[in-house]
């Protein structure tokens, strides 16, 4: 604590005092509280450049409004054909698209800490009296944040694409949105790690970021499929939490179980239809797992 | 009492270049201490062991008492930091950048506002503390990042080229805050430069030289060991006159910046005879102390500049076998 003698009764304020003596810090050992104060100011970072950036919350939210209103639009005459009645296409891709809107975000955000060791930030981090987990999971979870934040805006939207808002679903929703944002983050943080040029980065989020979104099912129902495309479907990690969301979506809707089941027909491996609660929890498992990689990735020292 | 840092035989390999090679040298409490000498030698390197970023390759260092391997978490607590190239979030403003350092090293909240008040005071920038960082010049940059330095108030303040970059003026203010610092604090500073009119602010300085140390001493003791001042004159006639100074005194004169230019032991007593026996007409005489560009010259053979010209030779060459380019 700080050792600083402010008499009651002298007539030198603390102001004063501080400018003719040195204000005495004792660094505490480090403790879990230390660390914990570590995680919640890099998390706080992030939403204070976030904050400040309201560039990139703007544009990042033009391509999944072109998906959404455009794709959606055009498309819907040609496809609905395929689709029951009632049931817009905006509708059906709504949950996509939704998903769509945090991935750029999130790995961008992650993007964050290649910009941070080009900029030397990087350091003034890696050189403090911290565990380096508080570091890397400070930054996930800021990412997690501010791309929930941007799926946020895009959640608001959900009237436009006749997805009701129901207070259950909207949660839903948001929770799962949580978890997708933390794991896509604690992907590209594990990618900047390695990476130490932002161009390399960039274009590597691009080779991942559309095959990821178009392999997860967004733009069309996961059965009938030819087998290679299943087979990738099934091994994409969006997919695992863009059928869950749908699934949420389609529970509010009032349409018949058939068109439910031709829509939103789960991910079946090999014919079996896996719960929702286990989708959830693979996104999970990897989440942490990739955070688990980027953490030993970034404790190796020269 | 223990020294603030104290170094054995340390080296550090990278791949197949040694940066460096077998150093010892201790630094007592409350001194600034030097590390002089040109790009590549080794500074970079040392400083990085010094505050725990790389480890090192054998030998060991000591700072403010712990040991930088094995005690790191201690040592980063103890020491502030200035790199050469910025570490600021130039998006945030000067305060919470000095906020962000503050969480991040644990100050306890309490001495948070008086103390980043207190440094923020000490270089001239309280007044600016809520503009982003982005908006500050480069001197003032600088000077934000020894405020946050000293924030957690470190027992060693560690500056790796605090000037580089920066115009003349301003390099003589961010030395004009170090030196107030100096008074204030209760601190060891070690720093590196390759500027050698700043090494002069040093206690004491060690000349690094393909990463070892060739000479370790006070700036006036490393000048009196070459003992020889700087004479230049300029003559009715320079060439006869470099002539009449080997014929007469033995001494071997060139010229340099047109003017006849030669080293003595003692300047002023040497120019007395000078006027008496030199048969060219003097227009005018200049004497100066030996720098520590002098001293560096003499210990290493060679300017910094050249040295500085000859590593990157070698790096391109190694870099070629390598094959990275």
């Amino acid at each position: 604590m700080a050792t600083k003698e402010i008499p009651t009764q002298d007539p030198i304020t603390a102001e004063e005092l501080a400018l003719t003596e040195t204000i005495r810090v004792a660094v505490p050992e480090r403790s879990l509280r230390h660390d914990l104060r570590a995680v919640s100011i890099v998390w706080r970072r992030e939403l204070i450049r976030f904050r400040t950036d309201r560039l990139r919350a703007v544009t990042s939210l033009v391509q999944p409004i072109l998906f959404l209103f455009v794709l959606g639009t055009g498309l819907s005459r040609l496809a609905s054909h395929g689709l029951p009645a009632g049931v817009h296409f905006s509708t059906f891709i709504y949950s996509g698209v939704l998903a769509m809107s945090v991935l750029f975000t999130a790995i961008f955000s992650a993007a964050s800490i290649v910009w941070d060791r080009e900029f030397g930030f990087l350091r003034e981090m890696l050189v403090a009296p911290v565990r380096r987990w508080a570091i890397v999971v400070g930054k996930c979870l800021g990412g997690a944040t501010v791309a929930t934040f941007q799926g946020l805006i895009f959640l608001a939207l959900a009237g436009v694409a006749h997805v009701p808002y129901d207070p259950v679903l909207l949660l839903t929703l948001i929770g799962e949105l949580l978890l997708l944002s933390f794991t896509l983050t604690a992907f590209g943080v594990m990618m900047a790690a390695r990476i130490k040029q932002i161009q390399a980065f960039m274009a590597l989020t691009q080779l991942f970021v559309l095959p990821l979104f178009f392999l997860s099912g967004a733009l069309y129902p996961l059965n009938g499929l030819p087998a290679w495309l299943t087979v990738l479907t099934r091994i994409d990690p969006l997919t695992y939490v863009v059928q869950p969301m749908r699934n949420a979506v389609f529970a509010h809707l009032s349409v018949s179980p058939v068109a439910v089941h031709a829509l939103s027909p789960g991910i079946t491996w090999f014919g079996w239809v896996v719960p929702v609660g286990l989708c959830l929890a693979i996104v999970a498992v990897m989440g942490t797992a990739m955070l688990a990689v980027a953490i030993a990735e970034f404790r190796k020292t020269e | 009492m223990t020294p603030a840092i104290s170094v054995s035989e340390l080296t550090k390999k990278y791949g197949e270049i040694e940066a460096v090679r077998g150093i010892d040298f201790t630094v007592a409490a409350g001194e600034t201490f030097g590390f002089l000498g040109p790009n590549g030698a080794g500074k970079s390197t040392t400083i990085k062991i010094l505050c725990t970023l790389a480890d090192p390759t054998s030998g060991s260092a000591r700072v403010a008492g712990h040991d930088v391997v094995r005690e790191r978490d201690t040592v980063r607590r103890n020491i502030g930091l200035v790199f050469q190239d910025t570490t600021l979030d130039n998006y945030l403003t000067g305060e919470q950048n000095l906020r962000f350092h503050a969480d991040l090293y644990g100050v306890p909240k309490a001495a948070f506002a008086p103390r980043m008040r207190q440094v923020l005071e000490m270089v001239g920038l309280w007044e600016r503390r809520g503009n982003v960082v982005g908006t500050y010049s480069g001197g003032m940059q600088r000077r934000l990042e020894i405020a946050r330095g000293l924030l957690h108030a470190p027992r060693v303040l560690f500056l790796d080229e605090p000037t580089v970059g920066l115009d003349p003026q301003t390099r003589v203010s961010i030395w004009d805050y170090i030196n107030d610092l100096k008074g204030r604090e209760d601190i060891t500073i070690f720093l590196t430069t390759h500027y050698m009119d700043e090494a002069e602010n040093c206690d004491r300085i060690a000349i690094i030289d393909h990463g070892q140390i060739v000479a370790i001493d006070t700036p006036e003791a490393l000048k009196a060991s070459i003992a020889k001042d700087r004479v230049q004159i300029s003559t009715a006639d320079d060439q006869a006159a470099i002539r009449a100074l080997t014929d007469v005194f033995g001494i071997d004169a060139g010229l340099h910046e047109n003017l006849v230019t030669f080293s003595v032991e003692s300047g002023e007593h040497f120019v007395p005879q000078l006027f008496a026996r030199l048969p060219q007409a003097i227009r005018s005489v200049s004497v100066s102390r030996p720098s520590l560009d002098d001293v560096f010259m003499s210990y290493t053979g060679k300017t910094i500049r050249d040295a500085e010209a000859s590593i990157g030779d070698r790096n391109r060459r190694v870099a070629t076998r390598f094959g990275r380019r």
